[in-house]
């Protein structure tokens, strides 16, 4: 493949990816990388056992954490034997993994429901919030760091580097409601808190929060990678065939930062899940964050070990689809 | 001080007064509130039988209903699911004559669901934490045990007519009063009780979303005519304050609980200032002295810790006067409080006097297990500190989570505590936390032990003639000032503010929060989107 008439060679992604030999070991690849998630998954199990076997308090001691009555001692016994608190730490270990082998989460102490009832009604609201959040950030902060790039010690360089470092510094607690502030009170454009699954507006506002910080970080990343880039010899080599600029930046930079870009959002977008805990609890939204939250002060293991289990999925899946996605975008890593 | 408690009387009978004057407008029915569950940003379980949180309270008033209720303004149980009750001649056995009501789906309340759910929620198998509110029913020990198929205090006469018979001389209402005791369906399935509840109270689910909000929409056939008022009610489950502020101020919910930052600020505002609800909440802050240390083994020492802080000052300073100054155990609210007690005054003097009597002027040093909590934690602790070093009392803090705070105490692994605990408003039950024979594991967490005092309780519980029992409650609860097992710190004033619109909260000393909803209204005056 050649770029139009310049001689210079362009990525041939695509053909890579969905040519004849590439579903096979495209295949093999999510099957290894699916296979090399469970060690990953048992030692987090492992560490989030051992951690809650020895941190004090307990599920049955959270139960009096108002400072109401003790809980009854006969009760506090049937406690412990329904959820087999009082069998010795191994026993317990190999029940969650058995039960685990068999895709059962177990049974949460708090609501006596599976940990998967509890787990499955926060897990879309947890994903919308994620993509809409990385879905700003890549909105804002690509662009940004383009312009920047692209006019480097410019004034336009200077102040979108600085809402950068602003946007990273800011702690999301004050950032959120400053928005709630802004938009909700003062212009009354946008409610300030809640959830609605039909409605689009209930997330604006948590999503910028969230979003705000990767959105600063893909900026910074998006800026240095155009920098390294446009420096680079293709690049010069390009310019001297008289490639015009707006055609070298989409033909040439844009594709290759693209894998820096994708590298930075595939980790944001893992990782977004566990970080929406405080713009969950501020926006009042039903997330995995604040469940995990909820769960650790009360002590539910079950539901502490089921969603930090999604949590990790999430990181992991989202990684391997980016690996796959390098492939579309840069013929020279192949997917083996 | 007598000026200062005469205001604080006056001041609580003025918020009762404020809302019954907002009461005597003509209630409208229709439109929708939207309430607040401030705890948290999550509910346990919409089946209160199997959680003992406030904010899972807060959703189950408007579900359920209990054989009795507590009455706010009478500040004592009444019958809710009965309309007559007969005491029998030794007064512990009573007979109840059941009101005509119906469940969410449809089924008729009678007499089996009462026993039905009683049985389930005294079972030990089920575990559940209602079960302490059945310990007085007789049999139940029995059935607890497994030497009983059934619970025999429980008898039923005919459909509409039960028969509970009590182990002690204690009125049931202050048990059975507990909206974690409700009366469920003996038909409808168990297993779904905690995700489509099926209650007897005046709102039934509309929609639940789990970590945001509880929707609940007026059930028609319930069987207090001509209530609820409204037509929907939404439970908003938002724990920040910060956030629940800027919704408030935004109208985009109708109540708000308050912190002491917000009471203060809310208190400077003249448009929300004439809308605050408050009241003395049967909750005592207190440091809890273990017996087991030796130097808290001498009351003197106790009594000196007691002189030694200026708790007054705390309450201006760091809670911004969001609470009362306690006295003793008992909250304000409570029949035995003792109104012309007089607390431990701030008194450093005496407060070394007392040291030195008990051997040591030369210095005391001990930690306080204490959580972050703005109102009854760390930053307390902080604030006693330098007042205790005056008088030669070293303290430092032993910084935990609440889950942990508990289970330090239970286990006895504390030196002090610095806790909020439930005082009331059964004054019997809750001073009982130290009688001797209380268990630490129960709610003697300071093993409190005193004859004199367990003596007076004993009286207290077998006196049928209820004046000259709150007279014994009240010689036990000036007693246990005096013994001062605890440093009294102060009584949680709750606070509630509210929009201009709605009508019918009441100050509820048991929880503010946990309202009566079904006679919650919103006038004309309420934004379209409650209508």
């Amino acid at each position: 493949m050649k770029a139009g008439g310049t001689g210079v060679p362009v990525a041939p992604a695509f053909n890579l990816v969905f040519g004849e030999r590439q579903p096979s070991r495209m295949m093999r690849f999510i099957l290894r990388r699916t296979l090399q998630m469970i060690p990953t998954l048992l030692v987090v199990v492992l560490i989030i056992f051992v951690i809650f076997s020895v941190v004090p308090g307990s599920f049955i001691s959270s139960l009096m954490s108002e400072g109401r009555n003790a809980t009854n001692a006969d009760v506090m016994a049937h406690l412990n034997q329904q959820f087999g608190l009082d069998k010795p730490l191994l026993v317990r270990l190999w029940d969650y993994l058995w039960g685990l082998a068999h895709f059962d989460l177990g049974i949460s102490y708090r609501t006596r429901e599976p940990v998967w009832n509890v787990i499955e009604p926060r897990l879309w609201p947890s994903i919308k919030l994620a993509l809409a959040a990385m879905f700003f950030a890549a909105l804002v902060g690509i662009p940004l760091g383009f312009v920047a790039a692209l006019k480097p010690g410019s004034v336009i360089d200077t102040g979108t580097m600085m809402v950068a470092i602003s946007g990273l510094s800011l702690p999301e607690f004050w950032f959120g409601l400053l928005l709630m502030y802004v938009f909700a009170l003062q212009l009354g454009w946008l409610p300030s808190f809640g959830y609605n699954a039909d409605s689009f507006q209930h997330l604006i506002l948590p999503a910028i929060a969230l979003g705000v910080s990767p959105m600063a970080l893909l900026a910074r990343t998006t800026r240095a990678g155009v920098l390294d880039v446009m420096n680079a010899d293709f690049v010069r080599t390009a310019r001297a065939k008289g490639v015009s600029e707006p055609r070298l930046v989409r033909s040439h930079v844009a594709r290759n930062v693209l894998v820096l870009v994708l590298t930075t959002l595939g980790l944001q977008v893992g990782s977004l899940m566990g970080q929406a805990i405080v713009i969950e609890k501020l926006f009042s939204w039903p997330g995995i964050g604040s469940l995990l939250v909820d769960s650790v002060a009360a002590r539910d293991i079950p539901v502490v070990q089921g969603a930090v289990i999604v949590i990790v999925l999430w990181f992991l899946v989202i990684n391997m689809l980016v690996d796959v996605a390098y492939a579309a975008v840069d013929p020279r890593i192949k997917v083996t | 001080m007598m000026m200062t408690r005469l205001s604080l009387i006056s001041a609580l009978m003025l918020g009762t007064a404020t809302i019954a004057l907002a009461q005597d407008a003509k209630p409208q029915d229709g439109g929708k509130l939207v309430f607040t569950a401030p705890y948290g940003n999550s509910i346990t379980s919409l089946d209160i039988t199997a959680t003992p949180h406030t904010q899972d309270e807060i959703v189950a008033k408007a579900i359920n209903r209990s054989l009795y209720k507590w009455n706010p303004e009478s500040g004592k149980p009444e019958l809710d699911l009965a309309e007559s009750v007969e005491k029998s001649a030794d007064g512990k056995t009573y007979t109840y004559k059941l009101k005509d009501a119906t469940f969410h789906n449809g089924d008729k309340f009678d007499a089996d669901d009462v026993i039905w759910s009683y049985n389930r929620l005294a079972d030990p198998k089920k575990a559940l934490p209602g079960a302490e509110q059945m310990l007085q029913i007789a049999g139940v020990a029995e059935f607890q045990a497994g030497t009983a198929t059934e619970i025999s205090g429980l008898k039923k006469i005919d459909d509409k007519t039960i028969e509970i018979t009590t182990t002690n001389l204690a009125d049931p209402g202050w048990n059975l009063m507990s909206n974690y005791a409700p009366i469920y369906s003996k038909d409808y399935p168990e297993d779904q009780l905690a995700s489509k509840p099926n209650g007897l109270g005046p709102f039934k689910l509309a929609n639940y979303v789990a970590g945001s909000k509880v929707e609940l929409e007026k059930f028609e056939d319930y069987f207090e005519g001509g209530k609820p008022h409204l037509d929907k009610l939404d439970i908003m489950l938002m724990g920040e304050a910060s956030a629940r502020d800027v919704a408030f101020r935004n109208g985009e919910i109708d109540v708000n609980i308050l912190g002491p930052v917000q009471y203060e600020a809310y208190g400077e505002d003249p448009a929300l200032k004439d809308r605050i609800l408050e009241v003395a909440e049967v909750y005592t802050r207190n440091i809890g002295f273990n017996q087991n240390v030796e130097a808290f083994k001498d009351k003197r020492v106790r009594q000196a810790i007691n002189h030694a802080i200026n708790k007054d000052l705390i309450v201006e300073k760091l809670l911004k006067n969001k609470a009362y100054p306690a006295v003793s155990w008992l909250p304000i609210s409570s029949p035995a409080f003792d109104k012309d007690a007089e607390p431990y005054a701030y008194d450093p003097e005496k407060a070394k006097e007392l040291l030195k009597e008990a051997g040591f002027e030369t210095g005391l040093k001990f930690a306080v297990t204490a959580t972050p909590n703005e109102s009854w934690g760390i930053p307390i602790v902080e604030a006693i500190i330098p007042m205790l070093a005056k008088v030669g009392v070293e303290v430092t803090a032993d910084p935990v989570e609440s889950a942990v705070l508990s289970d330090k105490i239970l286990s006895d692994n504390f030196q002090a505590y610095i806790w909020s605990n439930s005082s009331g408003p059964d004054a019997l039950k809750y001073l009982t936390c130290f009688h001797s024979q209380t268990p630490q594991t129960a709610c003697n967490y300071v093993k409190f032990s005193n004859p004199e005092f367990d003596k007076l309780l004993d009286q207290a519980g077998s006196e049928t003639d209820a004046a000259k029992q709150i007279d014994l409650l009240k010689q036990a609860n000036n007693l246990l000032q005096e013994e001062a097992p605890l440093w009294f710190f102060n009584y949680n004033k709750a606070v509630m503010a509210y929009q201009p619109w709605v009508h019918g909260l009441k100050p509820n000393a048991m929880e503010l929060a946990v309202q009566d909803y079904e006679d919650l209204w919103i006038d004309a005056d309420a934004p379209a989107s409650r209508k």
